[in-house]
């Protein structure tokens, strides 16, 4: 979908009032919502005033009297922004005067401003030299002799832009966005008069500074004072595309701006209903990597591992792959293959992947990453609400008055929607934060969280019940939609559970380390401290008890009646872009499309009739079965999609133990990942920007990927998916993944109003999209639960295996950062280098001092499972006894860590808590030396097929 | 696969549905999840370590559970 590059800017936001007030602008009656700004009345009315510092997405600050207008009755030329329109007000917007005074007033700004249109990065793209052409200014009475900031230094310390002073008329533009929209506050205008200039931080560059590198200060800017370093390089773009950031779970809408098949930059798309015109650094910016040396465009094949890798044709890779799998089936049995496929993949592919495992493999071992983050969500949901999916829509944080985050850490994971949030908590929500780790949101600029509950890494579901306990016993319950909404008898057992003494936070103290008082202070705030919202990430899922987390978290919200309107709900941040698509459209062993179970036979048969094959009843194989059987010998061959199981999954040297002892691994990605090393086949993926398709974020919204390049290899994944189905004898027949959302939507019944025409009409949708709900459900069980009564569960504290004992006596968790994206594939190729060029052990400063470590020594973390180092970073966000460290780089060997431990229901492993000791040393492990040779072994091998 | 990581789960299982009140449905819920989770191989063995090992290493609730719901949780390609 071609979208104008240049989209019309209203000048301030929309008002929310549905009372209507008439007017005249220029003699046009015109009738528009109370609140509303007269420019933006006269812009939706075709009426553009001149504008300068204002902008539909900051309100309005009335500075740079270009929008001056004439009101009937009133003295004066009153600023168009900032002036709501009255009923019955007579406005007139050119008049010979206010000509006149915009012209002076241009001639000000120009008076010193280099005036280099024609060579100027932002040329055609400039509204001021828009303005200029508006005001018909001719000349500058003042001259260019005098003052001026022509010479003052660029700052270009940022990887993606350039900040040129001498370009700025202080408009405070930037300023702003970085406040309301970003809220990171990390620009100012510092001097005054003629010395006004925008700074960074305490007069710092913009890369020291607290700069998050959002790109709302550069979107905002009305000229090339703040321009993307792409756009200096080679020029303005002369198309765009709407599609769909392939990073987090937000699922932002940016607009590609293209200049034929070469992406210009990713501008936040205004109307993306996830963003609302907003990105992070790694949407806006880290996008790079799709065309980055590093990509393999050609298809490889070997017989082992240690065998050089052969370029060969799509045909032959794909006839090699498929008789493969042919072969280890016949020789080890039906069930010996299976398929992974990665939730950064889209849904149409995802939903290819477990076709093709269901209907050409022949089994259900097919299972999705989102086995080792969200699984829990998808599990505990269900079983509580009776969907496996958020309750919310990311706007509905406009209506909380209190926000419950726990096991998240939204501003570096989720920045986008953090920025909401914290612009919610500005305008006075109160935050309750539940981590370990004091993260930002706890204390931040204009930020300061009501109450931090510090607890112990592994104690989720101990707090979880202490909270339950205080609105049991304290008579906090809502009653009235207990009794409608839930099930009766679940409910009593529940109460009673919660109720017993050693539930109540007092009890639960030493088990969980926080202070009983601010459990009950955060228990009664949450309870009735009016629309209670909760957030919930990783952080409650990678447990040993993440399900039973889950549902304790949706046990609050049905006991305080926070479930089913606008500001409340359950509300999972997931982790990458599409790990509710992922699960939605049947990636797991054990279900089909729309969660329905394998064992289902109605639904089976509906799959079967419309594949024309048998599928299995049974669950199939999740991932740490696959490695399990792999070891046993009893799983030998695995079509992987872009996933990189070898460095996202817990435990590596049992995942790379088990892929040494398989017979044939096909990898399907873009680049030679942690996974390809092992494997026999290489199959050329594709990125975002190579494919058409869609993604389905946290809150339930299925939006569009577009296609704005050729896919580098000449295939888009699905296409792979196909032609690999084809030689195993079950031949997909689709021109266009519009075809493959048209069959998803026709087997399934909460996406049966699905199609790639309602997404353009729409722009998105959440399901559930049927007759139903023809346009989608924004807030989901409204009035009923999807599984007709709310089914309150009880969550019993089991510690975890992992204890802590004097030989591994600290507790390492892990998790990620703004800048760096799971397992760093994509970041590591960009500018976000210089953010985060390494993973870094977080430690307190009495446990650093213990030991004696220092800050950027290196140090040994040993747990159970293995060992690694890294260096050290003290720290006083960390709590003492706790220890973390981000995974975003192969050698940093986080996983070699990591333990098999995992969630008793659904097998997500444990990764946020691993016993572990910690000591200094001078030399990587044992296996970072190992790791380094095998790496290094396998790019030559790989270099030697590239190079003939 | 590995019997004991097998075990492992399955007292995992046990040990979240055994803080039930209704017993029944504890054992229910314990046999029920791991129908519906686990795939055939792994029920297999963890029938025939019920039988040739007597169920060692399985928390009673457990074993209480695999043997009050024996027949559900046998593979279907063995009931043919």
């Amino acid at each position: 979908m071609h979208k104008s590059l240049n989209e019309q800017d209203v000048g301030t936001p929309r008002s929310s009032a549905v009372q209507q007030v008439t007017l005249e602008i220029d003699g046009m009656p015109v009738s528009v919502a109370a609140g509303t700004s007269i420019m933006r009345a006269a812009a939706i009315n075709g009426v553009n005033v001149p504008k300068l510092c204002a902008t539909d997405s900051l309100e309005p600050f009335g500075s740079c009297r270009l929008c001056l207008v004439e009101i009937e009755g009133r003295r004066g030329f009153p600023a168009s922004c900032t002036t709501p329109v009255e009923s019955g007000m007579k406005v007139r917007t050119q008049t010979p005067k206010l000509q006149s005074l915009r012209k002076g007033v241009m001639e000000l700004y120009i008076s010193d401003h280099p005036l280099d249109c024609l060579t100027c990065a932002a040329n055609g793209d400039c509204e001021l030299q828009d303005m200029a052409g508006v005001t018909g200014l001719r000349e500058v009475r003042y001259g260019y002799e005098g003052k001026n900031h022509l010479s003052d230094k660029k700052d270009e310390s940022n990887p993606y832009f350039t900040y040129d002073p001498s370009k700025c008329i202080v408009c405070n533009r930037c300023v702003r966005a970085c406040e309301e929209i970003q809220g990171t506050f990390a620009l100012t205008i510092t001097g005054r008069g003629f010395a006004s200039r925008v700074t960074a931080g305490v007069d710092q560059s913009f890369m020291e500074s607290d700069c998050v590198s959002c790109g709302a200060c550069v979107q905002a800017c009305p000229t090339a004072t703040l321009q993307e370093k792409t756009v200096i390089a080679i020029g303005q773009a002369e198309h765009g595309v709407v599609t769909t950031c392939a990073y987090c779970g937000v699922g932002c809408a940016f607009k590609a701006e293209m200049k034929g098949t070469e992406v210009v930059r990713m501008v936040p798309y205004k109307d993306g209903q996830a963003n609302e015109g907003h990105s992070c650094v790694k949407g806006r910016f880290a996008w790079g990597y799709a065309t980055h040396q590093d990509r393999i465009t050609k298809p490889m094949i070997r017989s082992k591992i240690t065998d050089p890798w052969r370029e060969v044709s799509w045909d032959e890779a794909l006839d090699y792959a498929a008789s493969e799998f042919k072969r280890i089936q016949l020789k080890h049995g039906r069930d010996s293959i299976g398929g992974i496929v990665s939730s950064r993949c889209t849904n149409e592919e995802g939903y290819l992947v477990q076709k093709l495992v269901r209907a050409a493999f022949g089994n259900n071992n097919v299972d999705t990453c989102a086995r080792v983050c969200h699984s829990p969500t998808g599990y505990g949901l269900k079983q509580t609400l009776g969907e496996s999916a958020g309750t919310q829509t990311f706007k509905s944080v406009e209506h909380s008055d209190v926000i419950l985050v726990i096991g998240a850490n939204p501003t570096d994971a989720h920045p986008v929607f953090a920025s909401r949030m914290k612009k919610r908590l500005r305008e006075g929500a109160k935050l309750i934060v539940i981590d370990p780790r004091k993260i930002e949101l706890v204390s931040s600029p204009h930020i300061r969280a009501a109450f931090h509950l510090p607890l112990k890494p592994g104690t989720n579901v101990a707090i979880l019940s202490s909270l339950a306990h205080v609105i049991v016993t304290e008579d906090l319950l809502n009653k009235d939609f207990i009794a409608e909404r839930c099930e009766d008898k679940a409910f009593t057992e529940w109460r009673d559970f919660v109720s017993q003494p050693e539930n109540s936070p007092e009890a639960m103290q030493q088990v969980t380390g926080v202070a009983a008082e601010l459990v009950r202070g955060a228990a009664r705030l949450y309870a009735t401290g009016g629309n209670a919202a909760i957030y919930y990430g990783l952080g409650v899922t990678e447990h040993a008890q993440g399900s039973t987390a889950v549902m304790g978290i949706a046990n609050l919200a049905m006991a305080t009646g926070n479930i089913g309107r606008e500001g409340v709900g359950v509300n999972p941040l997931r982790g990458q872009n599409n790990v509710q698509g992922s699960c939605d459209i049947g990636s797991f062993p054990h279900e089909l499309p729309g969660y329905r179970h394998v064992s289902d036979s109605t639904t089976r048969h509906l799959f079967e009739a419309a594949w024309g094959v048998t599928i299995q009843p049974e669950p199939g194989l999740r991932i740490p079965n696959m490695f399990d059987a792999a070891l046993d010998g009893s799983f030998k061959g695995l079509y992987c999609q872009g996933e990189d199981i070898v460095q996202s999954d817990p435990n590596t040297q049992h995942v790379t133990a088990a892929l040494s002892a398989m017979e044939c691994i096909v990898v399907q990605d873009i680049f030679l990942n942690e996974t390809a090393m092992y494997a026999h086949v290489f199959l050329p993926g594709s990125s975002f920007l190579e494919k058409d398709g869609t993604f389905t974020n946290a809150e339930r919204r299925i939006s569009r990927v577009r296609k704005v390049m050729p896919p580098k290899a000449m295939l888009a994944d699905w296409e792979v998916t196909v032609q690999l189905s084809e030689r195993l004898g079950y031949p997909m027949n689709y021109s266009h993944p519009s075809e493959i959302m048209a069959e998803i939507a026709s087997l399934t019944p909460t996406f049966s109003g699905v199609s790639y025409a309602k997404l353009d009409q729409l722009g998105s949708i959440q399901w559930p999209c049927n007759e139903n709900a023809p346009e989608g459900t924004p807030i989901m069980h409204v009035d009923r639960f999807v599984r007709g009564k709310g089914r309150f569960i009880i969550t019993q504290y089991i510690a975890t295996d992992e204890k802590v004992t004097k030989k591994f006596p600290l507790i390492l968790t892990t998790g990620r950062i703004l800048s760096q994206y799971n397992v760093g594939a994509q970041t590591r190729r960009t500018g976000n280098i210089q953010w985060h060029e390494e993973d870094l052990l977080e430690i307190h400063p009495h446990d650093a001092e213990d030991r004696g470590i220092v800050d950027g020594g290196w140090v040994e973390i040993q747990s159970r499972s293995g060992t690694t180092v890294l260096r050290a970073s003290v720290s006083q966000r960390m709590q003492p006894g706790v220890v973390y460290t981000t995974f975003h780089f192969p050698e940093s060997g986080a996983n070699v860590i990591t333990t098999d431990n995992a969630d008793w229901a659904t097998n997500c492993p444990e990764y946020k808590v691993t016993a572990v000791q910690i000591k200094p040393v001078a030399e990587p492990s044992q296996w970072q030396k190992g790791y380094t040779r095998f790496a290094k072994a396998q790019q030559d091998l790989l270099n030697q097929a590239q190079n003939g | 696969m590995d019997m004991q990581n097998l075990l492992h789960m399955a007292n995992k299982i046990g040990s979240f549905f055994a803080s039930m009140p209704d017993h029944e449905e504890a054992l229910q819920g314990i046999s029920g999840h791991i129908h519906s989770f686990w795939a055939p191989r792994m029920r297999s063995q963890l029938l025939a370590h019920v039988d040739t090992r007597n169920g060692e290493g399985l928390t009673p609730i457990v074993l209480e559970a695999i043997l009050a719901n024996r027949d559900s949780l046998k593979p279907q390609s063995e009931l043919k």
